[in-house]
């Protein structure tokens, strides 16, 4: 328990089969020695389980979706910041992000700070602009392509060749063994996502990711690297394990530097067979598997909230190797009167 | 001999493997712990050797032909680094 009790506001409560980030980073900050937190959730809607996890949120708000506009975004936050009083926020989705970024110096006007990376970073990471990026730091990237109608895949897909990945601007990805494939998944995640559609050449291999935070001054405050054991069919790791592996920190603390990267990230890097290291997507904030780096002795979510306030923050220098973290799902039983309040007043 | 195990590999007494660069696990049975020990100590193929006859009465040249694919296996799974010739 720390001297200091600040209130920080966490969105991300989901935790479908493609769970949100928000309840691992709670208890990040329930369990963050430097203060003691007052968790405010934030929830897009009445059905996610944060809102009801017993002892997580103080008061859970909600907020409207990205479509409704800054606007709209801008008015709630007034609203729940007159109500709570809020020292920080820590927005944990990729759609999200954006409306954040842009209310950032409004909101640190108001006394509301965030640790988030820069639209220059944000936007360079993006999947279309991967090649680019790879190109810009020296990072191994796979080839990609950015395409927007069937004939633009086709074109991508002979350069590429099979097998190769299709992938959504911000979300899902698929492997495409022929043409027929491909183009069924361009349909597929256009209808849902809109477009481009990014075509990536296929690295066998095996799936790494690294959690990492950036001080925006080039620093490495935190890197942990883990390998996915199981993996969902929406690629989603279920369970995994830390790595002491030196290559891929090496890797890490080089995109940092070379970045000055603000904030929270995930890297998704495939190790081809031959040893090479490919970075897959760079995902600009905590990912949900945050609680093993949490109990391994990075306490991300600690640190990305000291730095959001200038406090000064020590570099973490280990953590614990061979460390696994299993997921698994839980049927919470609630009170329909609960969920009844947050639908009709939007806060409980 | 020539094989050395690389570094921070952990080995349990129950004959599970962890290597900590790759995240992989795989078990062995209490032969295969024995011949870990020994490249962990810097024994030589003839001592590894000698450990398998002594300890489970195995005829030299089963010892050295089992010792030799043990240590390729441990090589194609990168668990080893070889040195020299």
């Amino acid at each position: 328990m720390g001297h200091r009790k600040l209130n920080i506001a966490v969105t991300g409560l989901n935790a479908i089969d493609s769970p949100g980030p928000g309840v691992p980073v709670i208890r990040g900050l329930l369990e963050a020695k430097s203060f003691e937190a007052v968790v405010t959730g934030l929830a897009y809607e009445g059905l996610e389980p944060g809102i009801y996890m017993p002892g997580h949120c103080n008061r859970t708000y909600q907020i409207p979706y990205p479509t409704d506009g800054i606007d709209a975004l801008r008015d709630r936050l007034l609203y729940i910041h007159a109500q709570e009083k809020l020292d920080v926020i820590i927005p944990n989705f990729d759609a999200e992000l954006y409306s954040f970024m842009k209310l950032e110096p409004e909101l640190k006007r108001l006394g509301i700070k965030m640790c988030l990376p820069s639209f220059a970073q944000f936007e360079e990471r993006q999947k279309v602009n991967l090649p680019d990026f790879g190109k810009k730091y020296d990072i191994p990237v796979p080839e990609g392509f950015s395409v927007t109608s069937v004939s633009e895949l086709e074109k991508a897909c002979k350069k590429a060749g099979f097998p190769i990945m299709v992938k959504g601007r911000y979300y899902d990805a698929y492997a495409a063994n022929n043409l027929e494939q491909a183009i069924g998944y361009f349909n597929k995640i256009s209808a849902k996502w809109g477009f481009p559609i990014v075509v990536q050449q296929f690295v066998r291999g095996t799936e790494l990711n690294v959690i990492g935070l950036g001080d925006g001054k080039g620093n490495t405050m935190a890197a942990v690297a883990m390998r996915k054991q199981y993996i969902t069919d929406k690629g989603k790791a279920w369970a995994g394990i830390t790595i002491m592996d030196p290559e891929l920190l090496k890797y890490t603390r080089h995109f940092i530097s070379s970045t000055n990267w603000r904030g929270a990230f995930e890297l998704e890097i495939m190790k081809s067979e031959d040893g090479k290291y490919y970075l897959m997507e760079i995902n600009p904030r905590i990912p949900a598997w945050v609680y093993l780096a949490i109990a391994t002795g990075q306490n991300i979510p600690e640190m990305l909230v000291n730095l959001a306030l200038d406090i000064p923050v020590s570099a973490a220098e280990s953590y614990e190797i061979g460390k696994m973290f299993i997921r698994y799902s839980y049927d919470m039983i609630v009170d329909r009167t609960d969920f009844e309040k947050f639908s009709v007043f939007g806060e409980i | 001999m020539n094989d050395k195990l690389i570094k921070d590999i952990a080995i349990s007494e129950s004959g599970l493997i962890f290597n900590p660069v790759t995240g992989e696990s795989y078990s062995v049975n209490p032969q295969g712990i024995g011949i870990l020990n020994k490249l962990r100590e810097g024994s030589s193929l003839s001592e590894i050797k000698e450990l398998l006859v002594s300890e489970y009465e195995v005829e030299p040249e089963t010892a050295e032909r089992d010792t030799l694919d043990f240590l390729n296996l441990l090589r194609q799974f990168k668990l080893t680094t070889t040195h020299g010739s």
